[in-house]
């Protein structure tokens, strides 16, 4: 088997079925895949040795005719989610040699489906950043380049590692998370498919958190019929996550089959703003065309407070951030400052400042700014009470249709290094898929085109709280009509 | 409203972060460049709108009182940058 495995999730796992390949052959070929693409800096941990005993378990476990639903299936780990056993750095300083001591419960949900584990991939420091410029492992370069250009383009972020080594071939799937836009941004701008399941889909339990109110796992794959498959793994009810919903975890394998014959698409008019590219709105009008032509109903809608939507976010999650990131301390894990210190108030502010990186801090600071004595009802009270009009547009949308359609980003992959002195134009990356995070809501980003210089560009579905079928099945309608076959061109491989 | 360096050193200290005092005053700028953005957020009523704190409708689930994990200490401490035994190790605290 060569190095490079263009195969899909489903599609390995039918020749895996049928006895056609092994996981082993399987996974030493994305072994050496991932060992030759180290310049797209992917992978923070590569996991050899256990994915080629994972896939050995595999197999016997298919050679009985057992095996769960993604049995054999190698698949790479946003390093933000706690492996038993290995490394886990949120791509951060601070987290030191951090080895948790437990797992995951959603790469406890994957591993007990038979999946086999590549590695962790890189990532913005503590999933904060749009470009995966920000971790403390260095940046991923995207796999795309422009038409007749050798410059280094970001991958987007903060999945950015997931997104490269999915799109780069590195891995069959991944895992990302998504807390203003970390899954479905990097998978638009490295032309692949990512879903942010509903708030309350996937447990957050053992995922570094960094604004718990919005956080979310989900699948970053090749098809949004793989998005269904993996996502059917990675959702539960989870006791030790008291915002995991009860609900029943449907097949959306099957959930997406059946067409959107009379579905109602909603165009909210709000997200036609000034400074996007002609070739953003271009391929919505064609987004909207395919769905019209395969028997949807398309409405306008408005979402009145859209462009509320990504300041709300500027004040929220930084408030939970500096909240949640005050754990690190220095003292019972992670890293400790060697410099000498007088007291433990010292040894707390030498520690954070050498560990955390620059936009981190810069958003504790303004976390606790915003919650501080005097200053919490101009902001925080006020961001939550914008967060509940944002959500009520939703809600007053989603009675004359049943799923919306609008561009995933505002433009495609842009070059390293060109947004990182402006956090502000960096945070404008986010002004599609905030909203949904502050709402709660399912957004799936399916590729659909590519710019005139030869970037990919997504797509969105965003849908009713728990109704994750209805976007993959307008998801599957969008990637039908697209017929996205575009791969990057493999300048990273070395020989 | 607008951030000064004496506000930096102040929520800097509350967030327990050492930044130097060459740092106080770029990231004043910073800061107050988010902030200026985020004032637009002042333009809209909310009078009467509730306060987001639930995004889906649901109520916090409740269970028994009762002791469900632990008796991990050594689990606990292996990521400890400096222990003795099952002690985490500090700075003097109390003189």
């Amino acid at each position: 088997m060569s190095n490079s495995v263009p195969l899909t999730l489903a599609e390995a796992r039918d020749a895996l079925k049928a006895r056609k390949i092994s996981s082993k052959e399987l996974t030493s070929a994305l072994v050496q895949g991932i060992a030759q693409s180290r310049g797209l800096n992917a992978f923070v941990t590569e996991t050899p040795e256990r994915a080629l005993a994972m896939a050995a378990a595999s197999d016997a476990r298919l050679a009985k005719g057992e095996g769960g639903a993604l049995e054999g299936l190698p698949l790479a780990i946003k390093d933000l989610f706690c492996t038993k056993g290995v490394k886990t750095t949120a791509g951060s300083r601070i987290l030191g040699n951090f080895v948790p001591p437990y797992e995951s419960t959603v790469t406890q949900n994957l591993w007990n489906a038979g999946a086999v584990m590549l590695g962790k991939t890189n990532l913005d420091e503590f999933a904060m950043g749009s470009s995966n410029e920000t971790s403390a492992a260095g940046p991923v370069f995207n796999p795309w380049r422009a038409k007749n250009s050798n410059a280094n383009l970001v991958p987007g972020g903060s999945s950015g590692g997931s997104a490269a080594a999915v799109a780069g071939d590195l891995c069959l799937a991944a895992t990302g998370t998504d807390t203003g836009g970390s899954i479905r941004q990097p998978a638009a701008v490295t032309g692949i498919v990512g879903i942010k399941p509903t708030y309350g889909r996937c447990s957050r339990f053992g995922i570094v958190a960094f604004a718990s109110s919005l956080d979310q796992a989900g699948p970053m794959t090749k098809t949004v019929r793989d998005a269904a498959i993996l996502l059917g793994s990675m959702a539960s009810v989870d006791p030790k996550d008291s915002t995991s919903m009860d609900v029943p975890v449907p097949d959306y394998e099957k959930q997406m089959e059946g067409g959107i014959k009379g579905l109602r698409v909603g165009i909210p008019k709000e997200y036609r703003i000034d400074g996007v590219p002609a070739d953003i709105g271009g391929l919505w009008d064609k987004g909207a065309a395919w769905l019209k032509a395969q028997g949807a109903q398309i409405v306008e809608v408005s979402l009145p407070h859209t462009k509320y939507a990504l300041p709300t976010y500027y004040i929220v999650a930084p408030a939970e951030c500096s909240s949640n990131l005050a754990r690190y301390d220095g003292v019972r894990f992670g890293h400790r400052t060697s410099g000498s210190v007088h007291d433990i108030t010292e040894l707390y502010e030498k520690s954070r400042a050498e560990g955390f990186g620059a936009e981190v801090q810069r958003r504790i600071l303004i976390g606790t700014y915003v919650l501080s004595a005097g200053y919490y009802d101009a902001y925080y009270a006020r961001a939550q009470k914008l967060r509940t009009l944002i959500k009520r547009d939703f809600d007053k949308a989603f009675e004359s249709c049943d799923v919306l359609l609008t561009p995933t980003t505002p433009g495609p992959a842009f070059g390293v290094g060109e947004k990182t002195s402006d956090p502000v134009s960096m945070y404008l990356n986010d002004v599609f898929t905030v909203t949904v995070n502050l709402a709660g809501l399912p957004g799936l980003s399916v590729p659909a085109g590519l710019t005139e210089n030869g970037l990919p560009l997504g797509l969105q579905l965003i849908g009713k709280a728990f109704d994750e079928g209805t976007v993959l099945r307008a998801g599957l309608a969008i990637e039908q009509a697209a017929q996205f076959q575009h791969k990057p061109a493999n300048w990273w491989r070395a020989a | 409203m607008s951030v000064d360096k004496d506000t930096v050193r102040r929520i800097a200290r509350l967030a327990r972060l050492a930044v130097p005092e060459a740092r106080l005053e770029p990231l004043a700028g910073e800061l107050n460049g988010i902030f200026q953005w985020v004032e637009m957020l002042n333009e809209v009523n909310v009078d009467g709108v509730p306060a987001m704190t639930s995004v889906v409708a649901q109520k916090l689930k409740w269970r028994k009182d009762e002791v469900t994990d632990g008796g991990v200490a050594d689990a606990l401490m292996q990521n400890a940058p400096e222990r003795e035994d099952t002690f985490f190790v500090v700075p003097k605290v109390v003189e």
